[in-house]
C-alpha cells in the first residue's frame, strides 16, 4: 500500500479522498451556521450537542483535522513537485487558452483558505478549547447563566466590519477552490464518465452557493446586532 | 544473361508457401540467442519483422531516423487494409484477393509471391486483433469491413480514416514488449549510412547518430532494410519529410539490384499545391470517390471566371459541367483505379481546365451525395415533403459520419467549407511499386540482405490497389521474413559475432565520413531544397504521369546536370558533429539525384505503358480503347532489375521473365 | 504578410539557450505554420547562418513528431491540430510569434525546438503492449466479439499521436492524458484485461520515475491535444489504478 500511496495517482486520490470528506464537513457545518439566521434556540442546541459529544469530540474532531492537515501538506508537496517537473519555465505561456484561472491556481485559493482558517481558529476553535477543556467548563451556558453561549458568541464576533470583511473574502477563495475543486474531485477518484455528467452542474451550484451562504450567515449577524 | 534466381518454389501456388515452410532448416533457440539482426526502419515491415525475430530469440537491433519508431510514415495511412476474410460472404477468397492483385498491378508482378501475399492476409488480422488494434466493428461486435477501389468484394478492414496508425501502434506494442525484455535494442534518431559487406555477404551497417553527428558501427549476421519509398524523388509527394530512399540506394550501390524504378503511383485524390512554398502535399482517402462526383466546367469563360473569383463552383448549371470519369468511363465512373483517375485529372487541366490559380486542381463533388442521403434519410425518418434545408441538412450528417476527418482536414488546409462548395483534387506521388529487387525468400542480390515492405519492388506489380500496402507490409514482417531468414540464419550458427574491426568497416566508415566532411566542407551558394526542388521538378513535369521517350531523354540529363550542380554549390552549414538537418537532408538528397536518373532510364527502356508507367507513344490507337494504356506483354512481361556501374546511367538490365500459370493476361477496361 | 519571431535557440543539451528576434517577409496566409519556418531557414542558410533545428515529418498531423510551443500554446492557438496543420491564416500581419520548445523536465531540449521524448517510449515499454506472439495462430478474429460501443471509445483513446502537447501544456507537466490513453484502450478491449493490473501499475511506476508532475485536473491537456483525448481517459486510468492496487 505504501506503493501506492507514493504513487502519481495514489496521492491525488488521497488528496480528492480528503477534499471530499472536507466538502461534506463543510455541508454540515453550513447546515448548523444557517440555523442562526431562522432559529437561534435550535442553533444553540446543536452547537452544544456538537460541542459536548464525545464521538464528535473526540472521533470526529480528529478525524477533520487530520484531513485538513493533510489536504494542506500534500497540497504543497505536490505543487512543489510539479513545478520541479518544469526547470526551464516558457517565455510566453497563455494558460488561459486552455484551461481556468481557479483549476491553475489551486495553491492561491487553497493558501488563502489557510490564512483565513488560522483566523478563524483563533476567533472560534482556541477559544471553545480553552473554555472546554483548558477551564473545564463544558456547561455550555452564558456566564451568567442565562441559556447557551453559542449564538451569542458568534453574533459578538460578527460586530467589527473588518472581520466580516475579512470572512466575506475567506469565503470568497472557498468559492474559486471549489468551483475547480469539486468536480475535481470526483475525476481524481475516476467517477468521470457519462452518469457524472450531472454532478458538473451541482459541483457547481455548491461551489458558489454553500460560500454566498456563509457570506450571507456572516452579513445578516453583522447588520442585525 | 541474367543472374536472377527468384527462387520459387516448385509445385502447385497454392502449396509452394507450405511446401517451402515445411523444408526450410530451422535455428534452434540456444543458437538463435548467438545471432544478430539488423532491421533498418520501423514501419509496418520493420516494425513487424523486428519484433517477430526477437520473439523468436534472435538479438535484433532496430534503426530509425525519427524520435520513436511510431512515428514511421506507415502511420499516415488512411483507408484500411485487406484480407482475404470473406467476413461478409460476398465470394471473396485467397484465390480473388490474388487474382484482384495481379490484375490491379496490370499484370507486372510475380505471381508466387502475390499468392503467398493473400495467403496469409487473414492471418494479419486475426494477430491485429489479439494485439488490440481496435478495428471498426458493427453492432453485433464483429469486424466491419468497407469496400475500395477496382474490386467487387468487401475485404478491407479500418479503424475509422485512421488504420495504418493503428496497425502501426500494433506492431510498436509488439516491439515495445520486446524492447522491454531486452531482445530488441532501440537505435532512435539514426539514419543508415552505408551497409557493410563481408566476404560477399550482409555483416552490418554505418550508421549516424543523429543526435550527437557520432559515426557508428554495428555489425549482424543479417541485414534487413525497410525503410519505404522513395516518392520524395519528386520533392513535393504524400510522404513524410524525412522519407528517403538512402539506405535502399546504398545497398543498390553495394550490389543489390534495383527494380522497375518508374512504377510509381500518382494518387488522384490529394489536395492541390497552393504556391512556391509548398513543402509536401496531403492526400485524402481514395474512399471519398465513393460518394463524390469529379468534374471541371465545360466552357473556358467559366473556367476563367472561377479562376478570377467571379464565378462560384456551385452557381455553375448541372449541363455545364463535365463529369469527364462518368464520360469517359462509363462502367466504372468516378471508381476507376487510380492510375486512370489520375492521368484523366492530368489530360483536362493540361487542356487548360483546371480550376484554381495554378490550374492544376479538378473540383471532387458531394452536392448529389449529400441530395441522395438526405432523401434517404427523410424517407427512413418519415418525412413528408422534407425542405430542401432539411434534406441537405440530414444528407450533410451521413457524410459527415462517413468522412468527417477527411473534410475536417481539407477545411483546415485550404479554408473552403467542402460540405458547401466542392473540393479541389489534384493527383500527387503518394507510394513507389519500384524498389530493391528480392527473390521469394526477400532477399536482395546481395546474400544475408534483406529488403521489405515499400522498399522492394515487391507485389504490386505496376500499380497498387487501395488497402494492399499496409497489408504487404504487415505479411512480409510478421509472416514471411521471419521464415525466409530463419533459413539463412541457419547457416550462420558457427560465425560467432561479427567484428567491427575489420578492414571492411574501416572502408565503409571512412567513405562515409568523407563524404559528411565534403558537404560540411562545400561552402556552396544554395541550400539542399534548391536542388530538391529542381530535380522535383524535372521528375513531375517528364517521369510524371505520362512520359515520352523525348522527355526521358531530356530528364536523364538534366538530372545528372542538376547532380554535377549540387556537388559544386550545395551549402551545408552546421558541424559534422552536433544534429544537423541540413546534412542529413543533402546526403538523402544526393542519392535521390542518383535515383532520379535511373528511374528516367528504366521508364525509357519500358516502351509499354502498365499501370502507374504510361507511355505516350503506347496506346490503343482505335476501337473502344482508342487513347488508353496499351501493355505489350510480348516484349516486356518482365521486371527490370539494374545492376549498379557507377553512374546511374551506365546500369546494367536483367531481366526477370514474369510467368503467369494460374492467371490469364488480359487488358484492363474500364469503359 | 511580415512577421517577427522570437525563437529558443539552444545550440546544445548543456547550453543555456535564449530567445532570438527573427524577421520574415511576404509571409502567404495559406501557407502552413512549418513553411513559414522554412522560408526563414532558407533565409538563414542563404545568409550563412545556422537555420533552427525543429522537428517535423509527416506534415499531416499524424506522425506527432512536430512540437512547438507557440504564442504560448502547444502547437499554437488554433484547436484539434498539429504545428504542422496550423496555417499562417491564424495570425496576422505586423504580428510577433513566440517558438519555444515543449518544456519539461522529462523532455529535455536537444537543439533549439527539437527534444527529447524518449521519456514516452519508455513508458510503453513499461507496460504498453499486449503479449500475444506473432505466431499466425492466434484464435479467429471474430471469435472475440467486442461491444460496438467499447471498440469505438478504445479507438477515440488510441487516436494518440504521442506528440506531448499534453504534458507541454499542462502547468505541472503531467503525463497523464498520454498513459490515460493507452491504459484505456487496453481497459476497454476484453484482450488487454489478462495483464490488466501489472499493465497500470508499471506504466503508472515508470511515469513517476521519469519525473512528469501529477495532475490536477486542470484539463489544459484535454484543449491542447491534436486529436481531443478526452479527460475520461485519465479518469479511466485513475479507477484501473485504484483496482489494481485492491486486487494486488
Amino acid at each position: 500500500m505504501s506503493g501506492f500511496l507514493n504513487s502519481s495517482i495514489g496521492r491525488k486520490f488521497t488528496m480528492a479522498l480528503s477534499a471530499l470528506f472536507l466538502m461534506l464537513f463543510i455541508l454540515q457545518h453550513f447546515a448548523i451556521n444557517i440555523l442562526s439566521v431562522f432559529s437561534p434556540d435550535s442553533f444553540n442546541e446543536i452547537s452544544h450537542f456538537m460541542g459536548t459529544n464525545p464521538l464528535v469530540q473526540f472521533a470526529l474532531q480528529p478525524v477533520l483535522l487530520f484531513g485538513v492537515i493533510y489536504h494542506f501538506v500534500m497540497g504543497f508537496i505536490l505543487e512543489i513537485k510539479n513545478r520541479n517537473a518544469r526547470t526551464v519555465k516558457y517565455y510566453k505561456n497563455n494558460g488561459a487558452a486552455n484551461s481556468t484561472w481557479m483549476s491553475r491556481n489551486m495553491i492561491w485559493s487553497g493558501g488563502f483558505i489557510l490564512v483565513f482558517l488560522v483566523i478563524h481558529f483563533i476567533d472560534f476553535w482556541f477559544p471553545e478549547i480553552n473554555t472546554k477543556f483548558i477551564q473545564g467548563d463544558m456547561s455550555g451556558l452564558l456566564a451568567d447563566g442565562e441559556g447557551y453561549r453559542y449564538y451569542e458568541e458568534l453574533t459578538h464576533k460578527f460586530v467589527p466590519v473588518w472581520r466580516v470583511a475579512l470572512y466575506c473574502i475567506g469565503f470568497v477563495f472557498l468559492s474559486l477552490h471549489l468551483l475547480h475543486g469539486f468536480n475535481s474531485a470526483f475525476q481524481s477518484v475516476g467517477a468521470n464518465n457519462k452518469y457524472i455528467k450531472g454532478l458538473k452542474g451541482f459541483g457547481k451550484a455548491y461551489a458558489i452557493l454553500i460560500p454566498l451562504g456563509f457570506i450571507f450567515i456572516a452579513l445578516f449577524h453583522h447588520f442585525n446586532h | 544473361m541474367s543472374v536472377l534466381d527468384s527462387k520459387v518454389p516448385k509445385g502447385p501456388l497454392k502449396d509452394k508457401w507450405t511446401d517451402y515452410k515445411n523444408h526450410i532448416d530451422l535455428v534452434n533457440p540456444a543458437n538463435k540467442r548467438n545471432i544478430d539482426v539488423i532491421i533498418v526502419g520501423t514501419g509496418l515491415a520493420g516494425g513487424s519483422a523486428a519484433a517477430t525475430l526477437a520473439e523468436l530469440g534472435y538479438n535484433v537491433k532496430a534503426f530509425c531516423y525519427q524520435d520513436s519508431p511510431r512515428r514511421a510514415h506507415s502511420i499516415a495511412a488512411q483507408g484500411g487494409i485487406n484480407a482475404a476474410k470473406n467476413y461478409q460472404g460476398d465470394g471473396d477468397s485467397t484465390y480473388r484477393l490474388f487474382y484482384d492483385t495481379i490484375k490491379g498491378g496490370d499484370y507486372r508482378s510475380r505471381e508466387a509471391n502475390v499468392y503467398r501475399l493473400a495467403e496469409v492476409s487473414a492471418n494479419i488480422i486475426d494477430q491485429c486483433v489479439a494485439q488490440g488494434v481496435p478495428f471498426a466493428r458493427d453492432y453485433g461486435g464483429q469486424l466491419d469491413n468497407r469496400s475500395f477501389g477496382g474490386v467487387l468484394v468487401s475485404r478491407t478492414f479500418y479503424a475509422k480514416g485512421q488504420t495504418g496508425q493503428q496497425l502501426l501502434l500494433g506492431a510498436y506494442s509488439a516491439m515495445n514488449r520486446q524492447i522491454a525484455r531486452g531482445k530488441i535494442e532501440m537505435f532512435n534518431r539514426h539514419e543508415m549510412l552505408d551497409v557493410v559487406k563481408v566476404d560477399g555477404k550482409a555483416r552490418g551497417i554505418i550508421a549516424r547518430n543523429l543526435v550527437t553527428g557520432e559515426i557508428e558501427r554495428h555489425s549482424a549476421h543479417a541485414v534487413v532494410i525497410a525503410s519505404g519509398g522513395y516518392g520524395n524523388v519528386y520533392f513535393l509527394s504524400t510522404n513524410a519529410m524525412g522519407s528517403n530512399a538512402t539506405a535502399a540506394w546504398k545497398i543498390h550501390k553495394k550490389g543489390a539490384f534495383f527494380a522497375n524504378p518508374c512504377y510509381t503511383q500518382i494518387h488522384p485524390t490529394c489536395i492541390p499545391r497552393s504556391g512556391d512554398y509548398q513543402s509536401k502535399l496531403t492526400l485524402m482517402s481514395e474512399s471519398l470517390r465513393n460518394d463524390g462526383r469529379i468534374w471541371v466546367p465545360k466552357k473556358m469563360e467559366d473556367v476563367l471566371a472561377i479562376r478570377e473569383g467571379k464565378l462560384q463552383p456551385t452557381q455553375i448549371k448541372e449541363e455545364d459541367r463535365d463529369y469527364y470519369l462518368e464520360r469517359r468511363y462509363p462502367a466504372f465512373g468516378n471508381l476507376v483505379p487510380r492510375d486512370v483517375a489520375s492521368r484523366a485529372a492530368k489530360e483536362r487541366c493540361d487542356a487548360g481546365y483546371g480550376v484554381n490559380a495554378t490550374g492544376e486542381a479538378v473540383y471532387l463533388d458531394f452536392k448529389s451525395a449529400i441530395e441522395r442521403y438526405g432523401n434517404e434519410q427523410a424517407k427512413l425518418q418519415g418525412l413528408n415533403n422534407p425542405s430542401k434545408e432539411k434534406i441537405t441538412e440530414l444528407g450533410a450528417a451521413i457524410v459527415k459520419a462517413k468522412y468527417g476527418n477527411l473534410f475536417q482536414m481539407y477545411e483546415k488546409i485550404v479554408d473552403q467549407d467542402p460540405y458547401k462548395t466542392p473540393m479541389m483534387i489534384y493527383p500527387a506521388t503518394h507510394y513507389t511499386m519500384g524498389g530493391v529487387w528480392v527473390d521469394y525468400n526477400l532477399m536482395t542480390t546481395v546474400e544475408g540482405l534483406y529488403c521489405i515492405g515499400e522498399a522492394n519492388f515487391s507485389d504490386h506489380g505496376a500499380n497498387r490497389l487501395g488497402a494492399s500496402a499496409l497489408m504487404q507490409g504487415l505479411a512480409d514482417g510478421y509472416f514471411v521474413l521471419p521464415y525466409t531468414i530463419g533459413d539463412y540464419l541457419s547457416k550462420e550458427i558457427r560465425t560467432g559475432k561479427i567484428p567491427t574491426d575489420s578492414p571492411e568497416f574501416e572502408e565503409a566508415e571512412k567513405e562515409v565520413t568523407e563524404k559528411i566532411n565534403f558537404f560540411i566542407n562545400n561552402k556552396g551558394s544554395h541550400s539542399v531544397d534548391y536542388f530538391h526542388k529542381k530535380l522535383g521538378k524535372i521528375m513531375w513535369d517528364k517521369c510524371g504521369m505520362s512520359r515520352n521517350a523525348a522527355d526521358l531523354k531530356e530528364a536523364m540529363a538534366e538530372i545528372k546536370a542538376v547532380r554535377e550542380e549540387f556537388y559544386k554549390e550545395v551549402n551545408v552549414p552546421g558541424a559534422a558533429n552536433e544534429m544537423n538537418p541540413e546534412l542529413e537532408k543533402a546526403g538523402r538528397v544526393a542519392d535521390f539525384l542518383e535515383l532520379g536518373e535511373l528511374f528516367a532510364k528504366d521508364a525509357l527502356m519500358r516502351e509499354e505503358s502498365c499501370g502507374g508507367h504510361f507511355r505516350e507513344e503506347s496506346v490503343e490507337l482505335d476501337g473502344e480503347q482508342k487513347g488508353e494504356a496499351k501493355r505489350n506483354d510480348d516484349d516486356f512481361a518482365y521486371v527490370a532489375a539494374w545492376e549498379y556501374k557507377g553512374e546511374p546511367a551506365d546500369a546494367v538490365l536483367h531481366k526477370e521473365q514474369l510467368e503467369f500459370k494460374d492467371i490469364e493476361l488480359k487488358q484492363r477496361s474500364y469503359k | 504578410m511580415n512577421l517577427t519571431l522570437k525563437i529558443w535557440r539552444q545550440q546544445g543539451p548543456q547550453d543555456k539557450g535564449k530567445m532570438v528576434d527573427y524577421k520574415v517577409s511576404d509571409i502567404s496566409e495559406h501557407m502552413s505554420f512549418l513553411e513559414m519556418m522554412d522560408v526563414l531557414n532558407e533565409q538563414l542558410i542563404n545568409k550563412g547562418e545556422e537555420p533552427v533545428a525543429f522537428d517535423h515529418d509527416c506534415r499531416e498531423g499524424i506522425c506527432g513528431m512536430c512540437s512547438m510551443y507557440i504564442n504560448g500554446e502547444a502547437h499554437g492557438p488554433d484547436r484539434g491540430v498539429t504545428t504542422c496543420q496550423l496555417h499562417m491564416r491564424m495570425f496576422k500581419d505586423g504580428d510577433t510569434i513566440t517558438i519555444e520548445p515543449f518544456r519539461a523536465k522529462a523532455f529535455p531540449v536537444i537543439k533549439d525546438l527539437v527534444v527529447d521524448r524518449s521519456s514516452f517510449d519508455r513508458i510503453q515499454h513499461a507496460g504498453g503492449f499486449i503479449s500475444v506472439n506473432t505466431s499466425g495462430n492466434t484464435q479467429d478474429a471474430n471469435a472475440i466479439l467486442i461491444d460496438k460501443h467499447d471498440a469505438d471509445t478504445a479507438m477515440d483513446a488510441a487516436t494518440c499521436i504521442g506528440c506531448g502537447a499534453c504534458v507541454a501544456s499542462c502547468k505541472n507537466s503531467s503525463a497523464m492524458l498520454f498513459v490515460g490513453a493507452k491504459v484505456s484502450q487496453y481497459a476497454l478491449l476484453p484482450q488487454g484485461q489478462v495483464e490488466a493490473v501489472d499493465r497500470v501499475k508499471n506504466m503508472v511506476a515508470q511515469m513517476d520515475l521519469e519525473g512528469f508532475g501529477n495532475c490536477t485536473n486542470t484539463g489544459a491537456c484535454e484543449v491542447e491535444c491534436p486529436k481531443g483525448i478526452s479527460l475520461e481517459n485519465i479518469a479511466r486510468m485513475n479507477r484501473e489504478f485504484l483496482s489494481a492496487n485492491i486486487k494486488g
